[in-house]
């Protein structure tokens, strides 16, 4: 039964995919009951919805077939914030009519299955978000990206030039270190389809990130925040080695370009004064994420696995971070560690909710 | 001197405070050797300190009247011995202070001073003009782990975990025998985790740059506050989760499928996510904290797991002294390894990378090669910096702090008999843990200060400054122990032994190095007196009757003790209290703790012990007519016989040097006696030590190896030092005996008995 939603209700964003059937009968169109082709088309003919509702166009999957029907994934996300206006939209639209389960994991899920049950009259099927999320993982990676693939790593990553992203085969993926970067991480590893174990976590994620870079820029959005890092120094506002010891600090073999101690320079008073805010978004930028590829690379070795590989919404737009976890997991492990991307970085969450709807029909 | 709320409500340091120099640079005029280090500056130098000993020899009797000569002489000599000092002050102080060791550096020879941190390359140059010393610089880790490596091994409870909401603050580790391998988490700046191995053995096996630097930049950025301290106090009131998003605003409650519960931190700053909210500079502290905190322990776990490594130490600015970061730290430790691992911290963190560049500096003098120990009367201890605790001590601790160190004679090591070094405790109360034996024992000592003042002045008739020394021993001794009511964790655990040991060193620091040294030659002559008498009367009982006889009088020779206020008061009001007069005081059997059949029988049935050890008590009637007989008794059966005193003096207790004397005089008179020390089956020896109390971990070397060699089955422990304030717990490897009379009704009452009561502990490990 129509319609194919999964949910993932994040602390920061909400991520939603929706399957839109292309392969639907005359007979089928006559009996699709009004609202529900009323929400096929809000969905699919825009890009935005409200205010800060957003299709990601780049990343639709097309002509997938799922549970023996043909049609296209479509993969939208919103503020956490928006939660109430969305099941009151979904109040609106007589959602509840359509007799269908609404598939939804994360944190969210939990917290406004209240929600949903009073204002929406819909009951939530809660799913595990880790259970989701690698079931979404090794689906999409399996069907691929339009004829592309799913997953890609950065050859050269120690070679500002020469570093490009080239197509990563994940057909044989265990064992995996999954690192799932919102608005806190969780790192888990991946054995084999069912057998996983939360390694950690940190709270030091992309909330953390985007936190920090209001209070310290004012900035308001994440676009906004990640568009002043690129254009940042962050060695302005970090201590390297070089500037404790001059140079490489060789009695640990330590190169003088490492940071030795973040945001280290605003201790000083006439720094903090010289710095701009674009700097101190570049700093928060790799502060944030030296200290996950750091804290990935310990759990990586510990579990003895050596791909790694980086989802989340953290990771959107972001190929500063991107490259500089690839280009930390490779120099600190002296090349032993892979770290691995995914094009569609915070949505499989949502797509393995979709999953665990068709898989229960 | 430092005044009084220097550091306001505010925590803005008072530039007029001035240091008192001649309080801190002591003995300047004998420093040898320098090192130099640190943002604050941390000053090290090897000293030679000279005292008074006091010291004792044997007259030549021959042709003089016995009757009416002293049995020995005593002389007061001066002594020169070793003494490490480290200074700690703010920088801003650091061109007075240059300006004071100029001065004062009278007789060094050295040429160069050592140096590591960044003070030390920032005062490079003032240091070199001003002393005419070249500054010679050193790697700043390893001389961090110089250090550390000493602290751990020379320092008693120099280790602690740090306890939120519990009544101690600090809770105290013995020393392990083996220090290595242990992690060492630096937290300065950045952060550095390097793993130790051996003394010279260390790697840097990572590090983080989320450190005090991002503390301190990111809260200075964030709050406008430009003071670590400052920032930690704003830390201190804020709410973090006014800021961070919890893994209860996520999911409304906990993730109960992993156990994460609600209260975690999902996100930190996760709720600053807006540009039209406001945040109060607390809150953000406090959540900055929190973050920073949590992340290093989380990468010193997954270090320690990686490595298998089970002792993680903190230090660095970030930690030094601050209950507050101590507090995040322990809790992330903790949360991370699943309470598998402890964060600890040292006492003298602080001190590490001056103490390293020092050694490094000195090691032709080898001050790996000794026994160390700290000077109580000198060293200003560990200060609480809690916000709120003691403002007038936590501005001093923010201007000076000092810690020194004396190099012992002997190298001291653990009695190879212990049961298990690792978990011998010496200390039967921890008086930082049980509040009310606290403020029992600080008063105590408190009342009976006078007396102690008036007896050390009287100690020394001929000496014209006698008084005005006893009062600064006085108002030194009375400040200690202000100090303690205060901060009890200051010195390590606070015992009964560390209040005894800290009155010893104040008294020594004021030249009153033994003043019991009269009343003990006294004591001594009168009961050689008796000696003969009391074997005469022994020698006539029967061989059960007679081993009780010994019992009895070992106790009642145990009555005799300065160090016992009861005792005191009845030995200067009645100074003819005899034997006798003892005996009859002692509690009739069953005696508190009796196990007295079982020594008993184990005599009558077993095969004798082959060699005993016994730690001698009191000079006098104890020594002479309590402990030789025994001895005796021991040596007829077949058992040999080490005697154990005190290296230095302490109270009344008799010392190595007068056992000798005493020995001579009895073997003169008591030919068993006689042989058994020219056939070596009684041997003196020196403890190592000039406590009241007993330490079985730190002995001399010497003593040891006799132990050994003789293969010692059994330990006679005696006297309330030292069986009962300490080692009344302690486990041994073979049959052990400690007996004590309660002297102190306070005590006794605690036990469960009457002043007089009477201890005879015989135990024999389980097999």
């Amino acid at each position: 039964v129509f319609p194919w939603f999964g949910l993932d209700i994040g602390g920061t964003l909400v991520k939603l995919v929706y399957f839109e059937p292309k392969d639907i009968t005359a007979e089928e169109e006559e009996e699709e009951v009004e609202n529900l082709k009323s929400i096929r088309k809000y969905l699919t003919s825009n890009i935005a919805y409200g205010s800060a509702g957003i299709r990601d166009v780049h990343l639709e999957l097309k002509e997938l077939t799922l549970c023996a029907r043909k049609g296209n994934l479509h993969f939208i996300r919103f503020p956490t914030h928006d939660m109430p206006a969305f099941i009151h939209m979904g109040s609106e639209k007589h959602f509840s009519s359509l007799h269908t389960t609404l598939c939804a994991t994360g944190g969210g899920a939990h917290k406004f299955e209240q929600d949903f049950r009073t204002m929406g009259d819909l009951q939530l099927c809660k799913l595990d978000e880790l259970d989701c999320l690698i079931k979404g993982v090794l689906y999409i990676d399996s069907v691929g990206f339009n004829g592309h693939s799913e997953c890609y790593y950065f050859e050269n990553p120690t070679d500002a030039e020469r570093c490009q992203k080239l197509p990563f085969n994940l057909e044989n993926p265990y064992p995996l270190l999954l690192v799932n970067i919102g608005s806190g991480v969780s790192i888990l590893a991946v054995y084999s389809k069912d057998n996983y174990k939360r390694v950690t976590g940190t709270s030091l994620g992309g909330g953390t990130f985007f936190g920090l870079c209001c209070l310290l820029t004012g900035c308001s959005t994440f676009e906004e925040a990640l568009e002043m890092a690129s254009h940042g120094d962050s060695t302005k506002v970090d201590k390297l080695v070089r500037d404790i010891y001059g140079g490489d600090y060789e009695r640990f073999g330590l190169p003088g370009w490492a940071v030795a101690s973040s945001f280290g320079n605003m201790m000083s008073k006439e720094k903090r004064e010289s710095v701009s805010k674009e700097d101190l978004a570049r700093a928060t930028l790799v502060t944030i994420t030296n200290n996950i590829g750091s804290i990935a690379r310990m759990c990586a070795l510990n579990e003895n696995i050596n791909r790694v590989v980086f989802v989340g919404n953290f990771l959107r737009i972001n190929t500063i971070s991107m490259r500089l976890l690839a280009y930390a997991l490779d120099y600190w492990s002296k090349g032993q560690l892979k770290a691995l991307f995914l094009e569609h970085e915070g949505y499989f969450g949502a797509v393995g909710a979709l999953l665990e709807l068709l898989d229960s029909a | 001197m430092a005044e009084r709320g220097g550091r306001g409500a505010h925590g803005r340091l008072d530039k007029s405070i001035t240091l008192p120099p001649h309080e801190i640079f002591r003995n300047l005029e004998n420093a040898k050797r320098f090192a130099i280090g640190g943002s604050l500056t941390k000053l090290a130098y090897y000293s030679t300190v000279q005292h008074k000993v006091a010291r004792v020899r044997s007259f030549d009797h021959s042709g003089k009247d016995l009757e009416h000569e002293p049995l020995y002489e005593i002389s007061v000599q001066e002594e020169i011995t070793a003494r490490l000092h480290f200074i700690k002050f703010e920088n801003t102080y650091i061109e007075t202070c240059l300006d004071f060791i100029k001065d004062h550096l009278v007789n060094t020879e050295t040429k160069v001073i050592k140096a590591t941190g960044g003070g030390a390359y920032k005062f490079k140059d003032l240091i070199e003009k001003k002393l005419g010393l070249k500054v010679d610089k050193e790697d700043v880790m390893t001389c961090l782990i110089k250090g550390c490596n000493f602290v751990l091994k020379n320092i008693p409870h120099e280790v602690f975990a740090y306890q939120k909401d519990s009544d101690t603050e600090f809770r105290f580790q013995t020393n392990h025998p083996n220090i290595f391998p242990y992690l060492l988490v630096n937290i300065g700046s950045g952060v550095s985790i390097v793993k130790v191995e051996t003394e010279d053995q260390f790697e840097w096996i990572g590090g983080s740059s989320i450190g005090g630097g991002t503390f301190w930049g990111l809260g200075a950025l964030l709050t406008k506050t430009k003071k670590f301290d400052e920032l930690l106090q704003l830390a201190s009131k804020g709410q973090h989760t006014n800021v961070d998003m919890l893994v209860k605003d996520v999911y409304g409650g906990a993730y109960q499928t992993l156990g994460l519960s609600g209260n975690l931190i999902a996100s930190s700053f996760g709720k600053s996510t807006t540009a039209d909210k406001e945040f109060s500079k607390e809150d953000m502290a406090k959540s900055l904290l929190h973050m920073i905190s949590n992340d290093i322990g989380q990468l010193a776990c997954l270090y320690a797991k990686l490595h298998n490594l089970d002792k993680i130490y903190f230090g660095g600015f970030f930690i030094r002294g601050h209950p507050v970061t101590m507090r995040t730290i322990t809790y992330s430790i903790n949360f991370f390894s699943k309470g598998e691992v402890q964060a600890l911290f040292l006492r003298h963190e602080g001190y590490l990378g001056a103490i390293g560049a020092f050694l490094k500096g000195a090691e032709q003098d080898n001050p790996n090669q000794y026994s160390w120990g700290e000077n109580y009367a000198g060293s200003s201890g560990l200060m609480s910096t809690s916000p709120d605790v003691f403002p007038m001590q936590r501005c001093r601790s923010g201007t000076f702090d000092m810690l020194e160190m004396d190099r012992l004679e002997r190298p001291l090591v653990n009695l190879p008999l212990l049961k298990d070094p690792s978990t011998y405790i010496p200390d039967t109360v921890d008086l930082t843990d049980d509040a009310m034996a606290r403020k029992y024992w600080l008063t105590c000592f408190e009342e009976a200060l006078d007396g102690v003042a008036k007896r050390a002045a009287a100690s020394q008739p001929d000496s014209v400054d006698a008084p005005e020394r006893a009062e600064k021993f006085r108002q030194k001794y009375w400040n200690k122990l202000q100090t303690l009511r205060q901060q009890p964790f200051a010195y390590g655990t606070l015992t009964v032994r560390s209040l005894l040991d800290t009155r010893e060193h104040c008294l020594n620091e004021f030249n009153f190095p033994d003043p019991y040294s009269k009343v003990k030659q006294k004591e001594n002559g009168i009961a050689l007196k008796c000696f003969q008498s009391v074997i005469e009367s022994l020698d006539s009982l029967g061989w059960e009757e007679r081993q009780f006889a010994l019992v009895k009088g070992l106790l009642a020779g145990n009555v005799f003790d300065w160090g016992a206020k009861a005792v005191s008061d009845v030995l200067e009001s009645e100074p003819q209290f005899g034997f006798e007069e003892a005996k009859s005081k002692l509690q009739e059997r069953p005696w508190l703790e009796d196990s007295y059949s079982q020594w008993l029988k184990r005599l009558k049935e077993g095969p004798p012990h082959k060699c005993a050890l016994i730690f001698a008590d009191n000079s006098g009637i104890d020594i002479i007519l309590g402990v030789f007989p025994f001895v005796r008794e021991l040596l007829s059966r077949g058992t040999e016989v080490i005697l154990a005193c005190n290296s230095g003096p302490a109270l009344n207790d008799v010392t190595y040097s007068e056992s000798l004397i005493v020995t001579e005089r009895i073997a003169a008179m008591d030919p068993v006696i006689q042989s058994a020390l020219r056939e070596e089956k009684l041997m003196l020896v020196q403890t190592g030590s000039s406590s009241p109390c007993l330490d079985l971990s730190r002995l001399d070397k010497g003593l040891a190896v006799l132990v050994r060699e003789r293969e010692t089955d059994l330990v006679i422990i005696e006297g309330m030092g030292r069986a009962i304030h300490t080692n009344y717990y302690a486990a041994l490897k073979c049959e052990s005996l400690k007996l004590a009379v309660i002297k102190n009704s306070w005590l006794a009452d605690r036990l469960g008995g009457k002043i007089f009561s009477v201890i005879f502990k015989y135990e024999v490990p389980c097999k």
